[in-house]
């Protein structure tokens, strides 16, 4: 109970619906993101996970067809406000994808774009720095700290995707977005990328969409339940995967449909 | 047994497949190999020509020089006489008919090689020296063997009294071989002999770098806006079918309307380089912005997002990384867009770069050949100069299209970079 109090929420997600063409995608989300804490989104493929996840750092906007109502706040802000800057919004909010997808670029410049972009670094420098604490952050420095002019796609899957986070991290975003980051990758990397979100939750705020269950339990503090476009239940992870109070849910991570 | 024959069948049918597809490769290559070596054994003759040895003595008196350093005295001696009558006495004969018929046997332009050779050795002023001049066009392919000598002569270009003469020169060691640099280095002339695809060569560079400087940039800010930028809607639809279309127009159109409105409207200069090189660019638009459209497309969208992820603008995320990503397929296709100018025709004879241009041209201001009118200008020519000619500018012509095209096909292989 004391450390609920301690809490405070980062993300609210007040009635978002969202419409790809004629067809609704989501119904009307509530819930709550808490700062520097893990939160999981699960539920059966198609039910809108990711496409809840690309509604706070406004991705969907790419979308011709896509159209969104309700409100996201974060800090509470409305993010969705008609002159909100999506450039200050997505250096506030970043993301990793489900494939790595690193630029066609050396390591150096993949982690360098980005500080670049965003007039962060003042000279070599600093950029040098900031390279180094990210690649560090991400846990890839050792692997590549002699070929960070060799490019980012010669590297393996699993260190193409923390790449990919140290890339998310160099601008120092507050929340991270991460769609199923672990689904191209071994058993091996996936617990290094585990390790390395629960380290990060200290200094972001995470939110992950995964398939996978047990990963769920293991990193995040708290789990909402997506299913056909609805969320049906969030709470506590330990509540939720021990005793859910929905029976699709109970029925879900049991494994018994999905 | 149904399904042991309907193997056998599936076999057969896979080897007759093959062997149509070895008989239309071979029946191509065939062709080629026609083409080719018709080009080649007309044209490779051209890149020789045919000297005459002359010893002449660079009399002052004659030349009416009192000062070597006299430029105007060296520039306006009497060169020609000094030739003419010197040669002359190269054979014996008895009347003046022959004596004309020697002179034909040098290519009118002696006089200015013996200037030339003078200006560079002001020195060999009253000494003897070994010219070597360009021969005729008849005494060339004479030599070349490219003028049979068994047909009677009233159907001869060369009479039987200058064969004689050609046979004492080649026994006296008089005749000569050399390198043709003149094909390279001089424009188009009456005399085969002393005709070059030089100009032709500068014509169709300077028409092609207009081509390029105007076709390139349009075409790539149009294909990126419309795949980038524009909304899908009607307009952008008709527009992209129009695009299409334009590829399709026939080149002479455009030709058409260089003349109507680049020559008539503008009144830019006639004949040049400048005015086929625009002309040419209406017709390679498409052709660039049509593979540039292709090669943005193929840019993978995973790359898209991680960049406006990374908070980067529409516009940073176009320039910053697809472009350069769709760099290579672009300017392959650029490369082979202006092959295809380098070898139009129709639209340059519209507007005028048929012209006979003996000059070389030292801008795209001005009146120039290029490589393919050079070839339908001496296709049209009788003298056999003009034949040999004719296939060396086609080899010419063939040699850039493949350097260019092998050019494509590097930045394609070498640049295009890997993702997964
Ligand atoms: N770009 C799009 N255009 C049209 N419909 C889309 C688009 N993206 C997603 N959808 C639809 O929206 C619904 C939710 O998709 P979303 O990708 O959010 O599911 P998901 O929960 O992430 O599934 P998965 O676990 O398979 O990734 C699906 O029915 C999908 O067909
Ligand atoms: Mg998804």
């Amino acid at each position: 109970m004391e450390l609920e109090n301690k809490r405070e929420s980062k993300v609210i997600s007040k009635n978002i619906d969202v419409f790809y063409g004629d067809k609704q995608a989501l119904f009307g989300i509530d819930l709550e993101i808490y700062k520097n804490e893990v939160t999981a989104l699960i539920g059966p493929s198609g039910c809108g996970k990711s496409t809840f996840l690309r509604c706070i750092n406004r991705m969907n906007d790419v979308i011709d067809i896509c159209k969104i109502t309700g409100e996201i706040e974060i800090d509470n802000f409305n993010i969705y406000k008609p002159d909100v800057d999506v450039v200050r919004l997505r250096e506030k909010v970043g993301m990793v994808f489900q494939k790595p997808n690193p630029f066609p670029k050396s390591i150096y410049d993949n982690i360098a774009y980005g500080p670049s972009i965003h007039g962060i670094a003042k000279d070599k420098n600093e950029m040098d720095h900031i390279v180094e604490t990210s690649l560090q952050k991400a846990a890839l420095w050792n692997e590549v700290k002699d070929r960070l002019h060799e490019p980012g796609t010669g590297l393996s899957g699993g260190q193409q995707q923390r790449l990919c986070i140290a890339r998310a991290i160099s601008i120092n975003p507050e929340i991270i977005l991460m769609d199923e980051p672990c689904s191209a990758l071994d058993p091996i990397a996936t617990a290094k990328i585990e390790e390395l979100i629960d380290s990060l939750k200290r200094s972001f705020t995470i939110v992950i969409v995964t398939h996978s269950m047990s990963q769920a339990a293991r990193v995040s503090q708290r789990t909402g339940f997506f299913h056909l476009g609805k969320l049906i239940e969030m709470g506590e992870t330990e509540k939720i995967f021990k005793n859910p109070n929905n029976t699709m849910t109970q029925d879900y991570i049991t494994g018994r449909f999905g | 047994m149904n399904k042991e024959l309907r193997r056998k069948k599936r076999y057969q049918a896979e080897k007759r497949f093959q062997l149509y597809g070895i008989i239309a490769i071979s029946l191509a290559l065939f062709f080629v190999g026609l083409l080719v070596f018709k080009v080649f054994s007309d044209g490779t003759s051209a890149f020789s020509r045919t000297m005459i040895k002359l010893d002449v003595t660079f009399d002052a008196n004659k030349l009416g020089i009192t000062n070597v350093n006299d430029k105007d005295e060296v520039d306006n001696a009497d060169y020609y006489t000094l030739i003419y009558e010197e040669f002359i006495k190269s054979y014996p004969f008895s009347n003046r008919e022959e004596e004309k018929q020697i002179i034909k046997l040098l290519s009118p332009d002696y006089e200015f090689e013996a200037k030339n050779y003078f200006l560079k050795n002001k020195d060999q002023l009253n000494k003897t020296v070994t010219l070597l001049l360009t021969a005729s066009d008849d005494f060339d392919q004479l030599h070349k063997g490219n003028f049979p000598r068994d047909i009677p002569e009233d159907r001869r270009r060369l009479s039987n009294y200058q064969l004689k003469i050609y046979d004492q020169f080649l026994k006296d060691g008089k005749v000569e071989k050399i390198f043709n640099n003149y094909l390279f280095s001089k424009g188009d002339s009456r005399d085969p002999e002393l005709a070059g695809f030089g100009g032709a060569i500068l014509g169709s560079l300077f028409t092609i770098l207009i081509c390029l400087l105007i076709s390139f940039p349009i075409a790539l800010a149009a294909a990126v806006y419309l795949e980038e930028f524009a909304p899908k809607n009607k307009l952008t639809d008709l527009i992209e079918i129009n695009i299409n279309n334009l590829a399709a127009v026939p080149s002479i159109v455009f030709g058409l309307l260089g003349l109507g409105i680049l020559l008539n409207v503008f009144e830019l200069p006639r004949s040049t380089p400048l005015v086929g090189g625009i002309a040419l660019s209406l017709m390679t638009l498409p052709r660039i912005i049509i593979p540039a459209r292709a090669s943005l497309k193929a840019v993978p969208p995973s790359i898209r997002e991680g960049a406006l992820a990374m908070g980067a603008s529409k516009v940073q995320t176009v320039f910053h990384h697809v472009v350069p990503l769709a760099m290579p397929g672009t300017l392959s296709g650029t490369i082979i867009g202006l092959a295809q100018a380098l070898g139009e025709t129709a639209p340059l004879l519209l507007i005028g770069m048929v012209a006979f241009v003996v000059e070389l041209p030292g801008s795209p201001m001005d009146p120039s050949a290029s490589l393919p009118v050079q070839v339908y200008l001496w296709s049209e020519s009788a003298e056999r100069g003009f034949v040999e000619k004719t296939s060396a500018t086609i080899m010419m012509l063939l040699g850039f299209l493949i350097v260019m095209n092998s050019l494509a096909v590097y930045a394609r292989q070498k640049f295009e970079k890997k993702w997964n």
